[in-house]
């Protein structure tokens, strides 16, 4: 948790409380919460101006009335015939009192704990965690339980073990940031300038740290209220004649089959109260921390969404394998939607390389990865054009058909295969899965398959290797394992998104080849994806250059090399260094970017 | 796998030391003599005398500290003076209901999570994940001993079907299917806090999950979109809801207090509530001592669970 905290705490705390406050209140459920909890703290300190009759007021006569029968006894009576809407205005008084309270004393405290410790560091640092870990190593309520027990029931020592309790949280989240902040640039400075280090803390630490307690504060609280009115509810908090609505809820537990009423209406009172608190708490969160909002990243579903408003454009290739046309790809936000891919049309012969270049942001990958429908969506979506495989219209396919096609008919080899790869999967189980997903073999034929596919991408001892995990491989092995399982199903077409990109230029060289190789032997179809020109001399037979989003140049690579049109491919080119370049290199690079900036302004 | 069990049984005598201390610590912290303090109203010149003898209460707080965990190790946690027989044998004995209850509800609780985790992040925004949030978050904004008053008013006083209170029938019973039955509305109402705490957290991981590269290249191999939920994005997310099961072992442990209370179990909570109005001192102290170790154990266990489902740690 610290850790994703420490992103924030760099925001100036002037303009941004503002905003803030503003951001809570937009949420909905937030908003709520706030209103609901500022009802009742008005209700509750008004309480002694509110025409109620005294909570301790007995009248055996009127026992255990039940709720809404009679209007001076709106909520009912208890046992002793008190009145429980003045019993429970005055309770929760008591409660919330005590409540926030325990979360003051536990925030003071567990924050000059996590201060110290994480400003002052090293074996001071350590003693303390080692401390607090301690602490943490009870379970919650136990601890609570047995500093009640040393100390003796009562309302107030059931406040301070309910503080002490939480003490951890509050150390740790604040440590955490703390440790983040101690060596940074402006404390140093601050040090230097001959502060001292409460100073410090004081001045520079504490603004940035505050966030933090505000949101340790706002997720505790209402914890502390529950687990306060827990310990009243077994005898050991608030003492009678005191009452707080644990103990109400406690002693009204008697009259549970004959009156219900007097141990329900307490409770729900204490629900209330806690689920307000944790409405505002998650909503405080949020805004002050939307790395942790919970639940805000939005779940890509299995296909990117389709949403055509043009029919869709006839097969201009039909002899290619994968015709693309005019395809239109964008990122929705909301209302609108930011175009990545605009009208795009491609073709791909059988056994054919063509290669698609372009600089990062140019659109080229969610070119490639929208033709199986593997933009991430939501917020992608296909606005226009079509894809036609083999003929067939990609994006008219009902989605199981489209997933059916994936892997065997169309297959993709991915950028970076540390995460591309399952970390929790042998490898050998990730290439079976591939061929599982479109063949039913026996387990073990299946992993004979799988270890005849690692062979041929050459892993050395591919049996053993099989039994391995993506991390303990190196890169140029990782991406072999890609290779495989896009090997799996003989598909027609492999689409290559930067597969050596992130791999080291020997490695590159030898991965290029196999592929190279692969291709050539199984006459696949091979799209590949890539901003290095050098890459498409080496392998392709066309090539495609794209930029912001559309297809700029296209023809045989030898052509495209020697004779390159368009200005964004000549520097594309001139962007690959050639040995004995040496010292020449970046002025002659230079002046064709000068006549980008001319390009630009004309 | 052995020794990394074994490495971290030994990180746990450290852990185990200094939770003892902390438990000794917070008993000599009572304020004022400590013998009258643990006898109260019991405390005649005899017992004083015997309690200061038995604790070496006499001797300096460091030499006291050894006496005691010695006798401990030894399974020597004293004697109840309101039950008249040894901590250690009371303590074990309820040890066991407690036990029972929370296991029930640990298991119970991790299903129902996960599982509602699980449909909230796959029916994200949908009307199944606003429901589920919301019941989340009543469970976890609700007192647990209310919800049992709740359970027991409607299951057991208005419908008759399920016991109100007790681990087993007082006539007839004692065998398991009327354990189970006894055990059903405890085990629910303790197991609400840690579902909701863990589906939060399932879902929060899931969606977390379901958004890396290596899903996508479940999905390019044209996997199932029920195989890349469970077999992909689940099996990746769990790694990251174990520790925190683990940590709801403590939770449901301690909560055990509350259920205990509300459904007179006769478990190791109920036992302490009372120990703790009666002041007596020592059998909350072994109480203390032997869920709180227990609770170390659950984590340990939680750790290798974890380990074996993650070959990242394991190597």
């Amino acid at each position: 948790m610290s850790l994703a905290l420490q992103d924030n705490v760099t925001a100036p705390a002037g303009p941004q409380r503002i905003s803030t406050f503003k951001l809570l209140l937009q949420s909905r459920l937030a908003s709520i919460g706030l209103v609901i909890l500022l009802l009742l703290v008005a209700i509750v300190l008004l309480a002694p101006l509110l025409p109620l009759v005294h909570p301790d007021q007995t009248a055996p006569a009127n026992r255990l009335i039940r709720p809404f029968v009679t209007a001076a006894h709106w909520l009912g009576t208890d046992q002793l015939g008190r009145d429980l809407l003045s019993r429970l205005v005055w309770g929760s008084r008591v409660s919330i009192a005590v409540g926030f309270a325990a979360t003051l004393v536990a925030a003071l405290i567990g924050s000059v704990i996590g201060l110290v410790s994480g400003y002052a560091g090293g074996r001071t640092d350590n003693l303390m965690m080692r401390g607090i870990d301690m602490l943490m190593a009870f379970p919650y309520i136990l601890l609570a339980l047995a500093i009640v027990a040393a100390l003796g029931p009562g309302l107030m020592n059931a406040l301070y073990a309910i503080a002490i309790v939480n003490i951890p949280f509050f150390a740790r989240n604040v440590r955490g940031v703390t440790l983040g902040l101690a060596h940074r640039e402006f404390v140093d400075a601050a040090r230097l300038s001959g502060k001292g280090h409460l100073s410090i803390l004081w001045s520079e630490v504490l603004p940035n740290v505050a966030p933090v307690i505000v949101i340790t504060m706002s997720t505790t609280a209402g914890w502390m209220i529950l687990e306060t009115a827990g310990l009243s509810f077994l005898g050991l908090g608030a003492q009678p004649p005191q009452a707080d609505l644990g103990s109400m809820l406690g002693e009204g537990r008697a009259q549970l089959f004959t009156a219900p009423h007097v141990a329900i209406v307490p409770g729900l009172m204490i629900f209330v109260i806690v689920i307000s608190l944790n409405l505002l708490g998650d909503g405080v969160r949020d805004a002050l921390d939307p790395g942790l909002k919970s639940g805000a990243l939005s779940r890509p579903g299995p296909v990117t969404r389709i949403d055509r408003t043009k029919p869709a454009p006839p097969n201009s290739q039909p002899e290619a394998i994968l015709s693309i046309e005019q395809l239109e790809t964008g990122f929705s936000n909301g209302n609108s939607t930011t175009p990545a891919v605009r009208g795009v049309s491609l073709h791909l012969d059988r056994g054919e390389c063509l290669g698609l270049i372009g600089e990062s942001g140019s659109g080229k990958s969610v070119t490639a990865l929208s033709i199986m429908g593997l933009v991430a969506s939501p917020p992608g979506v296909i606005t226009g054009g079509a894809i036609y495989l083999d003929g067939e219209d990609v994006l008219s396919m009902p989605e199981t058909r489209l997933i059916s096609l994936r892997g065997s008919k169309v297959a993709y080899i991915f950028q970076d295969p540390l995460t591309t790869l399952h970390p929790t999967y042998t490898i050998g189980q990730q290439v079976a899965e591939a061929i599982a997903a479109h063949q039913s073999l026996g387990r073990r034929e299946l992993r004979e398959r799988a270890i005849a596919l690692l062979e041929q991408v050459r892993i050395p001892d591919a049996a053993a290797r099989a039994d391995h995990y993506p991390h303990q491989l190196s890169g140029g092995q990782r991406q072999r394992v890609g290779i495989a399982m896009a090997l799996a199903n003989d598909p027609d077409v492999i689409i290559a998104d930067e597969p050596t990109t992130a791999l080291d230029v020997t490695v590159q060289a030898e991965i290029l080849s196999l592929l190279k190789q692969l291709q050539t032997e199984r006459r696949m179809a091979l799209l590949f994806i890539t901003h290095d020109f050098g890459v498409v001399a080496q392998i392709c037979d066309r090539v495609a250059v794209m930029k912001d989003g559309e297809i700029v140049e296209t023809g045989q690579t030898r052509t495209v090399l020697t004779r390159p049109h368009h200005p964004y491919t000549k520097r594309l080119i001139a962007c690959v260094p050639e040995i004995g370049d040496g010292d020449r290199f970046l002025p002659r690079v230079e002046k064709l970017m000068a006549s980008q900036t001319k390009e630009a302004a004309q | 796998m052995t020794a990394y069990i074994a490495k971290r049984l030994i990180a746990m005598v450290p852990v185990l030391f200094g939770l003892s201390i902390i438990v000794f610590m917070v008993m000599a912290l009572i304020p004022g003599d400590t013998a009258t303090a643990i006898l109260g109203a019991y405390a005649t010149p005899e017992n004083v005398e015997r309690i200061n003898r038995d604790l070496g209460l006499d001797k300096p707080l460091v030499q006291q500290y050894f006496i005691w965990i010695g006798n401990v190790l030894h399974g020597d946690f004293g004697r109840s003076f309101t039950l008249n027989r040894p901590v250690l044998a009371e303590v074990m004995d309820r040890f066991g209901a407690t036990l029972i209850l929370a296991g029930t509800a640990l298991v119970l609780c991790s299903l129902i999570g996960l599982l509602a985790g699980i449909v909230s992040a796959v029916r994200q925004f949908g009307w199944a994940d606003r429901i589920i949030t919301f019941v989340v978050l009543a469970g976890i904004s609700m007192p647990s001993f209310w919800l049992g008053l709740l359970l027991i008013l409607v299951f057991a006083v208005t419908w008759r079907v399920l016991p109100a209170s007790g681990m087993y029938a007082v006539y007839g019973g004692g065998d398991l299917p009327d354990l189970l039955y006894h055990l059903i509305l405890p085990a629910a109402t303790l197991s609400v806090v840690a579902a909701g705490v863990i589906a939060r957290l399932t879902r929060s991981a899931m969606l977390e999950v379901l958004r890396q590269d290596f899903i996508r290249t479940a999905r390019a191999k044209g996997v199932s979109e029920t195989r890349v939920i469970y077999a992909h994005a689940f099996r990746a997310a769990i790694v990251s809801v174990i520790p925190v099961i683990g940590i709801q072992a403590g939770f449901v442990l301690g909560g055990a207090v509350y259920i205990e209370t509300v459904f007179q179990w006769p478990g190791i909570g109920a036992m302490m509530v009372k120990a703790i109005s009666t002041r007596d001192i020592l059998l909350v102290q072994g109480g203390v001592l032997v869920v709180a170790a227990s609770y170390v154990l659950f984590n340990l266990m939680a750790d290798v669970v974890q380990t074996m489902l993650d070959p990242r740690i394991r190597t």
